[in-house]
């Protein structure tokens, strides 16, 4: 190694003694550690639920998968026909009603909110209601639910009411995700297209809405996972946790949009208390929660994926 | 000829500057003419030559005027360049031209800005056809994210042209000098094209729509030097069919391509801390770089201030 030397007064100094590291960042260092712990605690946390409820459900996915997934509500874990068909056509129903009514409707919003209305105190007091509403607790969905759509129906609880307030519940974060996505396109891109004479509907159409799209899409289909786990909004407009009769009729068929119906979390939340007095009901549960987990996840991927198509498509 | 008064400005921009009435009103009356600002060119151009005639233009950002002033006489087929100091509000100026301002809630106009005898602030004009026949050329390459074809064909596409696409965007692309670089790759996108070439595709997409006029602001600022000179020749073979304004920071640039110039300077309200534009002298390139008439532009070109 060259032993060079720097300075040109008195003794000479090694650049390597001062050029080489010295440990000076150590706080960074920290702060680094610091980071990675945090990570490591939720993958932990992720981990371990991932694990015990594979191990949980197990029994039921390893030995009778078929006969639970085409299965319904019994009130005994030890009958054959126990299963989540019902929870699935209730979860499925309720994500078309979001993907129907408050995805447009949100998206819609806020194209409105960015583009057109004006900037004054009225459109700031609907903003911030529009952010509170986003962090009202899920339960006084429910209770809104109740009172529109059940107790207007002479107490009937339907299908209907929970997909319709599930959908309300998740409007509000549509219409923020929507509005941030609109917000985070570039001026420069609406002014080059106001100034070859675009008007405002092209600009919305052809500019602001596929720039928009990746960051609408991953807002909208994280708002859909959420809609589909949500139990305590729908306890209230009255979702069957015991026990539900086979109904007559195809599994998705729409004829039961006014029938008495379940959901997937409302499944679990069921056989969770019910495995006090019936320990099978346990293991139920626990399969329960993974076929909900493989269907969110199952979502969340396709999210990921549109995004990276829109994003591709978008340049 | 519709002189813009208040309650016109008011209508056009909605409830919200109704809360500005008053005080449009008032800046309005103590607009007068400097003597200064109203220096201009010898001939009078008039009739067909006549492309934009501006008096008394102010340009306000909500109660605050940006710029004031601007009397100028816009001749066809000439380029006329827009030089100052930062914060001068030449392209404040120039973007009133095309109606951008309209885009920024609290810009307003007062004053006359005549294009072809109408007033462009009329309540009955409408902005888009207005940017249809005056195009602009933005500081940044602006591409949208779309195909080095789709881009060009954009405005052609949103004025309702579904037909001979491609022969607009062959001979957008020539003038704009592009069409060899770009001929054979037309449905790649935009976006990986050079700087330069994003600046000449961004000049392709604005003449696609065949306007009389072209408002570029700053377009070589963000471009190398041998872009640049690629720019300026281009719009010294384009300016046989368009009237082309163009604001720069670059005295040399100004001088190398235009017919005249515009010499805008900002005074500063100490009791306010605010800057004002306000235009000092619009004379012939040759004259404002040799022979200024107003100290403060001479003093700018010989880079004592600014």
């Amino acid at each position: 190694m060259a032993m060079a030397t720097i300075g040109n007064n008195g003794a000479a100094r090694r650049v390597e003694d001062e050029i080489f590291k010295q440990g000076r960042d150590l706080r960074g260092a920290g702060f680094r550690m610091v980071l990675l712990a945090a990570l490591a605690v939720s993958t932990l946390i992720l981990i371990v639920l991932l694990v015990q409820v594979l191990t949980d459900g197990w029994p039921v996915i390893d030995e009778r998968f078929g006969d639970f997934w085409s299965g319904t509500l019994r009130s005994r874990s030890s009958d054959d026909a126990l299963g989540i068909s019902q929870g699935i056509a209730g979860s499925f129903w309720i994500a078309v009603f979001v993907a129907v009514l408050a995805f447009p409707i949100g998206i819609s919003a806020a194209v409105y909110l960015e583009e057109y209305a004006p900037r004054n105190w009225l459109t700031s007091v609907i903003d911030i209601a529009i952010r509170n509403l986003a962090g009202v607790p899920s339960v006084v969905y429910g209770l809104l639910g109740l009172f529109l759509f059940v107790k207007t129906r002479d107490g009937n609880s339907s299908l209907m009411a929970g997909g319709i307030t599930l959908a309300i519940l998740v409007l509000p974060i549509v219409v923020i995700t929507a509005a941030e996505a609109i917000r985070a396109v570039p001026s420069s891109l609406k002014e080059g297209a106001f100034g070859v004479g675009a008007t405002k509907w092209d600009v919305i159409r052809s500019q602001i809405l596929p720039f928009a799209a990746p960051g609408i899409l991953t807002g909208t289909l994280l708002s859909l996972s959420r809609a589909v786990g949500e139990a305590a909004p729908l306890i209230l407009v009255g979702a069957i946790t015991g026990r539900l009769a086979p109904r007559d009729g195809s599994f998705f068929g729409a004829d039961q949009f006014f029938d008495r119906f379940t959901a997937m979390p409302i499944v679990i939340v069921g056989w969770v208390q019910q495995s006090g007095r019936d320990e099978g009901f346990a293991a139920a549960a626990g399969a329960a929660i993974v076929v909900l987990l493989a269907f969110v996840i199952l979502m969340n991927s396709g999210a990921v994926l549109l995004r990276n198509y829109f994003e591709k498509k978008r340049g | 000829m519709v002189n813009v008064t208040p309650s016109v400005q008011d209508a056009l921009k909605g409830t919200r500057v109704d809360e500005d009435a008053t005080t449009a009103t008032d800046d309005i009356a103590i607009t007068v003419p400097t003597a200064a600002a109203s220096s201009g060119p010898q001939d009078e151009p008039s009739g067909d030559d006549l492309v934009f005639d501006v008096s008394e233009l102010s340009v306000f950002y909500g109660d605050f005027r940006a710029v004031r002033d601007v009397n100028m006489k816009i001749r066809r087929n000439e380029i006329t360049a827009m030089i100052g100091p930062s914060g001068c509000g030449k392209s404040t100026v120039l973007r009133s031209f095309n109606r951008m301002n309209d885009l920024i809630p609290t810009a307003r106009v007062a004053g006359n800005l005549l294009y072809r005898g109408v007033d462009l602030y009329d309540e009955r004009v409408d902005p888009v056809e207005v940017r249809r026949r005056i195009g602009m050329v933005f500081q940044k390459p602006n591409p949208f994210p779309k195909s080095i074809y789709d881009n060009v064909a954009y405005g052609p596409r949103v004025a309702g042209r579904k037909k001979g696409l491609d022969e607009v965007v062959e001979s957008s692309l020539r003038k704009a000098a592009l069409w060899d670089e770009v001929k054979d790759r037309l449905q790649d996108s935009a976006i990986g094209l050079s700087g330069g070439q994003q600046q000449r595709l961004s000049i392709a997409r604005a003449i696609a729509v065949d306007p009389e006029v072209l408002l570029m602001d700053e377009p070589c600022s963000a471009l190398d030097p041998i872009a640049t000179a690629r720019i300026e020749e281009l719009m010294a073979e384009i300016k046989a069919e368009y009237t082309i304004l163009i604001v720069t920071h670059n005295m040399q640039q100004a001088a190398r391509v235009s017919d005249r110039t515009a010499f805008f300077s900002v005074e500063l309200d100490e009791a306010n801390d605010r800057r004002t534009g306000l235009l000092v002298e619009y004379t012939d390139t040759a004259k404002l770089f040799s022979n200024p008439d107003d100290q403060r532009t001479e003093n700018y070109i010989t880079g004592r201030f600014g």
